[in-house]
């Protein structure tokens, strides 16, 4: 069963983390980043070139990752494939003991480093997530036929925005991404406990039954900071957030020590993760550290978070 | 309304290499409306054409260039011309009945663009892909197929920024807008319905529909 189903199931506090494949076919630096990851999350969502930007296959770093004993998530668009294709993909995942699975739609690909390529969106995310139910209830494809074996089971996520306006359209989409299957969400960054327990109250008042794992994207720079709440939608980092990682740029030239803003963002993750777990806002976390997967076990560790306690 | 657009006049030159004597054919309907093969478009090739070597032997502008049989009266004009070849100022559907209608090399002066709205003079929307399945029912009366650039049949994804869409920032979230005119309407409910994604078991293209054998 799914690494992160039994977390759930034994009401632990979720923790999942993210990797992007590279844009080449060496995986090493991949591999050797995921040791960072070894037995502190219950999952490593694998992206599925995001931001519709050309990297290897997310199936084929699960792959790699699920052979050196980490549990991988496989990230699953719409945008590149059709119905037929994302049912290969998955039989080909569970032949590999890959049981967790997060449906997306997909970054358009006018956004990406190929723009020429058709964008496919055969299937949503509440489509991705209704073909892979379906198929469980009937152990058939989506045109119908037997599938030998039956069909493979998944433990299914989706993502949400909880920073959204007007927030009801999001609330409605998630009752719907759960109507199609999913058993958890991730959320995008968020930054304040605030904002998270506003989207919390609407998901009780919708009566929305899913484990909400908080995203969390630990800041490296003001500019990083920045530049997201500018161009990333959904993303609203706070103002005095932006000054501490400022105030800690000052300093370290100053002083002359480097890396000081991106410390200040750890402690600020950390303190977040602390505060969301301490106060039971949501069921877990999960951690986008876009690269610095090498930051993670320090920022569970300051977080007080420990999958295996 | 069939919305076309002058291709780039060297492409049709080029097409057109090799060729003296030349037909015009337009349309009375769309491509008039669009700017593109009306009589003053007409008249304004003709003119161009004849700056540049070439004899425009006959011109034709039916009330509807997609008309097979009033195109195959139409085209009459280009028989004895001793015209070479036509230049088909209408859409790809117009240039492919006149193809049909005459032994000649037809090229087209035109891109079809979309099936639109006529906002106001020369100026047109795309507001509907003619997906075969039509979902505006429940939708207030806008079509996600068409305004979200994602088809996205299900509600909005992630991407909008300050109710613009992550895709083109010119264009509003179709969705959003989908919410606020169904909570205009009282509808807001329609928003909550699962609809399956589309099904294209049906979409095998060319299509026919004959209302003698459906009958």
């Amino acid at each position: 069963m799914s690494l992160l189903q039994q977390a759930f199931e034994a009401g632990k506090f979720g923790v999942t983390a993210e990797m992007a494949p590279p844009k080449g076919y060496d995986f090493s630096v991949q591999m050797e980043d995921a040791e960072y990851l070894r037995g502190r999350v219950h999952g490593v969502n694998v992206t599925d070139m995001q931001s519709a930007c050309i990297k290897a296959s997310s199936l084929g770093l699960c792959i790699k990752l699920k052979q050196a004993g980490i549990e991988p998530i496989l990230q699953m668009t719409g945008r590149d494939r059709s119905r037929i294709a994302i049912i290969g993909e998955y039989l080909t995942a569970a032949s590999f003991g890959i049981d967790t699975t997060l449906a997306l739609t997909g970054d358009h690909t006018v956004v990406g480093d190929c723009k020429d390529s058709k964008p496919v969106f055969d299937l949503d995310s509440c489509g991705i997530l209704k073909l892979l139910s379906d198929m469980e209830a009937s152990g058939k494809d989506c045109g119908g036929n037997d599938l030998e074996g039956g069909a493979p089971k998944f433990y299914k996520g989706a993502s949400v925005t909880p920073v959204y306006e007007p927030m009801v359209l999001q609330i409605n989409k998630l009752k719907k991404k759960v109507d199609c299957g999913a058993m958890y969400v991730q959320t995008q960054g968020i930054f304040e406990l605030e904002p998270l327990k506003r989207f919390m109250d609407a998901v009780d008042k919708a009566n929305i039954k899913v484990h909400v794992m908080a995203g969390i994207i630990p800041l490296k720079a003001a500019g990083m900071a920045k530049y997201m709440n500018a161009s990333v939608p959904g993303i609203d980092v706070p103002e005095y957030q932006i000054k501490r990682l400022t105030d800690a740029a000052a300093e370290g030239k100053e002083k002359g020590i480097k890396g000081l803003p991106g410390k200040v963002g750890i402690e600020m993750a950390a303190e977040l993760i602390q505060k969301i777990k301490e106060e039971k806002i949501c069921d877990g976390i999960h951690l986008m550290t876009i690269g610095a997967e090498k930051n993670i076990p320090t920022i569970l560790d300051m977080a007080g978070v420990n999958i295996n306690a | 309304m069939i919305i076309t657009q002058k291709k780039p006049i060297e492409e049709l030159m080029a097409m057109l290499e090799g060729t003296t004597r030349v037909g015009l054919i337009g349309c009375g309907n769309c491509a008039t409306a669009c700017q593109t093969g009306g009589e003053k478009d007409l008249a304004e090739m003709k003119e161009y054409l004849e700056a540049h070597g070439k004899q425009v032997v006959g011109t034709a502008i039916p009330d509807e260039c997609c008309q097979k049989l009033l195109v195959k009266k139409e085209v009459k004009v280009f028989k004895d011309s001793g015209a070479e070849a036509i230049v088909c100022m209408a859409c790809g559907d117009g240039a492919q009945t006149v193809a049909a209608n005459l032994k000649l090399p037809v090229y087209p002066s035109n891109n079809t663009m979309f099936l639109g709205q006529v906002e106001r003079v020369g100026v047109f929307n795309e507001a509907c892909r003619m997906c075969g399945d039509c979902v505006v029912g429940s939708t207030g009366g806008i079509c996600p197929i068409t305004q979200c650039a994602k088809s996205l049949v299900n509600g909005p994804c992630g991407g909008q920024k300050d109710g613009k869409c992550e895709v083109n920032p010119d264009n509003d979230c179709a969705w959003i807008k989908i919410y606020n005119r169904l909570v205009e309407l009282g509808q807001e409910d329609k928003i909550l319905e699962v609809r399956p994604d589309k099904g294209y078991g049906a979409f095998s293209y060319p299509r026919k529909i004959s209302l003698k054998e459906e009958k």
